[in-house]
């Protein structure tokens, strides 16, 4: 293992050379294709503009191989990178918790892979991880090897680990799997039926999105006027002889099939060779991809517990997805992209058993199948006040704006069909609600157009905020909110009583509340007794 | 039957805070206010309108000034332990938020303009969540610098990367 151990500057693949020029003019493709069509001839320089552009960057992408260069050092992960202003970025690397490899088809072409080292700063946006675009594919392997399994590696290495890592090692151990199997244990493998929640996903839409935008740039920088397209002219034509109901119609189902078909291909695309490891040395490997791949480390001591989202849609078809809550892993805006995905889209209770088997208890009170508490009827009111409420006001609102400023009509007649759907909403997320202990974690579920249910390592929380609102005051209830370091980085038990939300936290975090408690003696005079609160507000 | 609740943290914050609260939402308002007049001024139709939106602004900006900084004042505490920071803030919307020392990453006491006007000053105390910094404003200068020197001695004697 020592040898891995690079302790003089390095550089990134030069085969980079070749990949910064495509990548580039791929880009910039848009514009291209638009001077292709166009010509010359047309006037106007924002094509050249653009071509000018290409080559600039052409020329700071294949000179930022030359300014970047990294090292590892027993203590530290370096890069030196930066032409004008010369930057070194340092992560000590018992701070490294994930380590992304990606290779896109390009890379994979030439045998390269982008190596991504994410540390736990999740709080600053976009400090502090180390980029290395490219590597080698077998060097970034070793690489991630060697960033991640430390403490495996034998005694040599664990000396100098020092009282952390062994730390570590025990916390791991405690999974029984992790013992029996000398390198790596399969938890769960894409199966091709998975694949029927592809449509489900609406991946598509992002799809839909950016060929709009292809579209809109080729007709505004390449000056083509898309209605003089042969084939998008007979649709056009087609499409203006039908009647309004039936061009919306029309509109509705091309949109869906076409973002179905595209969400499949996503799926396919994204998913494909997914399989999620354990690694005895206490790390979980994601691989996944068909065209580009991306293999993502996470380490379990890291692990805070697992997120089980479900999307209205993919909640009808009775799929699920699992996402990792981890420090140094953010969450949010598209789980993939933050590569905490521990299963793709797939059946429920398929990503119940991952669950299981990823946090290592017995399946009987798994924090993720385990019933949960309900709210209550105050909650539930306070759903559908607050969902009804909301439609109402705009209703009051538009209404007479409606009679007397020329507002059209549409505006309140959609706010009055919608309540109908609002009511159901409110329902369901009501019923979405619930929370509940189970040893070691805490479970709270919430939502309903994606319905989350979080297991959270009791042992990660560090705080709590109980938050309530002038309303919830009149109600008794409060929004109890779990502060940890991973995912979320908070995560809320929403419309909770009072009472049962300082029970919950307080035995969650047995001890840390307990001085701040008073216990009342009179019950039911639940405004006045506020005065226990906040003295001066009765 | 016992309902558990959570009592109020020992201390209040300073008194000045009320002024310096109402000076902060009164600057605000302020802005609201002068754009709406030079509207008012450089255009001349539908005049009625536009004054009578000016005067609901004038009204709701008073109410505001009056009601929000006492109400405050009431409800913004806070309180050490050697084990323990815990703060209630708000009004209309009260938070509590409690957070061990022992997970504490930073303690921040920051100064603006405002604030050194009323010679007051603020404590900001974060751990390693983003969700959960727990933020003590309105403190008189020397109870925020002995918060803060008191709150750095006992973090640092614990150990740990506090995640």
């Amino acid at each position: 293992m020592t040898e891995l151990l690079v302790t003089d500057w390095r550089r990134l693949s030069p085969r980079m050379l070749l990949i910064h020029p495509v990548q580039e003019v791929v880009r910039a493709a848009p514009a291209l294709l638009g001077l292709l069509i166009a010509g010359t001839s047309s006037g106007g320089h924002g094509p050249l503009w653009s071509i000018a552009g290409v080559g600039v960057t052409v020329l700071l992408g294949t000179l930022r191989y030359f300014t970047t260069t990294y090292r590892i050092t027993p203590e530290h992960v370096q890069v030196r990178k930066g032409l004008l202003q010369r930057k070194v970025l340092t992560v000590p690397r018992d701070r490294v918790r994930t380590v992304d490899v990606t290779s896109n088809v390009l890379h994979r072409v030439l045998g390269l892979a982008r190596v991504e080292v994410g540390t736990g700063r999740s709080d600053r946006k976009g400090g502090g991880d180390l980029k290395l675009d490219a590597l080698g594919a077998p060097e970034a392997a070793r690489l991630r090897v060697e960033l991640l399994h430390r403490q495996a590696a034998g005694a040599g290495v664990r000396e100098t680990a020092g009282v952390r890592e062994t730390a570590g090692l025990q916390e791991t151990a405690e999974a029984p799997a992790t013992r029996a199997d000398p390198a790596e244990t399969e938890l769960a493998a894409l199966r091709p039926a998975w694949i029927r929640f592809g449509p489900f996903t609406l991946s598509g839409l992002i799809t839909l999105g950016v060929i709009a935008g292809f579209a809109s740039r080729l007709a505004s920088e390449g000056d083509v006027d898309l209605r003089e397209v042969g084939p998008v002219r007979q649709m056009l034509g087609w499409f203006g002889s039908l009647s309004l109901p039936m061009e919306i119609a029309a509109a509705v189902i091309a949109v869906a099939v076409f973002v179905a078909i595209a969400s499949t291909f996503g799926y396919i695309l994204s998913f494909w060779g997914f399989r999620l490891t354990r690694h005895s040395s206490g790390t979980l490997h994601v691989n996944r991809g068909l065209l580009t791949t991306r293999a993502t480390t996470i380490e379990e001591r890291r692990l805070r517990g697992v997120e089980v989202s479900e999307p209205l849609l993919l909640r009808a078809v009775g799929g699920g997805r699992l996402i990792a809550v981890a420090t140094g892993l953010r969450v949010g805006q598209g789980a993939q992209r933050g590569g905490s995905m521990l299963l793709p889209p797939a059946p429920r209770a398929e990503a119940e058993s991952v669950a299981v088997r990823v946090l290592g208890g017995n399946g009987t009170d798994s924090p993720v199948t385990a019933p949960l508490t309900e709210h209550g009827p105050a909650a539930r009111r306070r759903r559908f006040t607050r969902a009804l409420g909301v439609n109402a006001l705009v209703i009051v609102v538009c209404l007479p704006l409606w009679k007397w400023a020329d507002l059209p009509s549409w505006t309140w007649i959609t706010a009055l069909a919608a309540l109908p759907a609002t009511a159901l909403m409110a329902a369901d997320r009501y019923r979405s609600l619930g929370h509940t202990l189970v040893p070691g974690y805490l479970v709270t579920r919430w939502g309903s157009l994606v319905r989350r249910r979080v297991a959270l390592e009791r042992d990660g929380i560090i705080g709590w905020n109980v938050e309530r609102s002038f309303f919830q005051r009149r109600t008794g209830l409060v929004t109890l909110t779990a502060t940890t370091a991973a995912g979320r980085q908070g995560y809320r038990v929403q419309d909770v009583t009072l009472a049962e939300g300082l029970r919950l936290a307080s035995a969650a975090s047995p001890g840390l509340l307990d001085p701040f408690l008073s216990d009342e003696d009179h019950p039911s005079r639940p405004y006045h007794d506020d005065t226990a609160i906040s003295p001066s507000l009765g | 039957m016992e309902t558990t609740t959570l009592r109020p943290p020992r201390h209040r914050v300073s008194r000045t805070a009320i002024w310096y609260w109402t000076t902060r939402a009164a600057i605000g308002w302020l802005v609201l206010i002068v754009i709406q007049s030079v509207f008012i001024l450089t255009r001349s139709d539908a005049l009625t309108l536009r004054v009578s939106i000016l005067v609901a602004t004038v009204v709701l900006a008073l109410a505001h000034l009056a009601v929000m900084p006492r109400w405050r004042y009431q409800v913004h505490r806070w309180e050490t332990t050697p084990e323990a920071v815990y703060t209630q803030s708000g009004w209309f919307k009260q938070e509590w938020r409690i957070a061990p020392i022992s997970r504490i990453q930073t303690v921040d006491s920051a100064r603006g303009p405002i604030e050194q006007l009323f010679k007051l000053a603020n404590v900001t105390v974060t751990t390693a969540s983003a969700a959960g910094p727990l933020r003590i404003s309105g403190l008189d200068r020397e109870t925020a610098g002995r918060l803060v020197d008191e709150l750095t001695a006992t973090a640092q004697a614990t150990t740990g990367d506090a995640t």
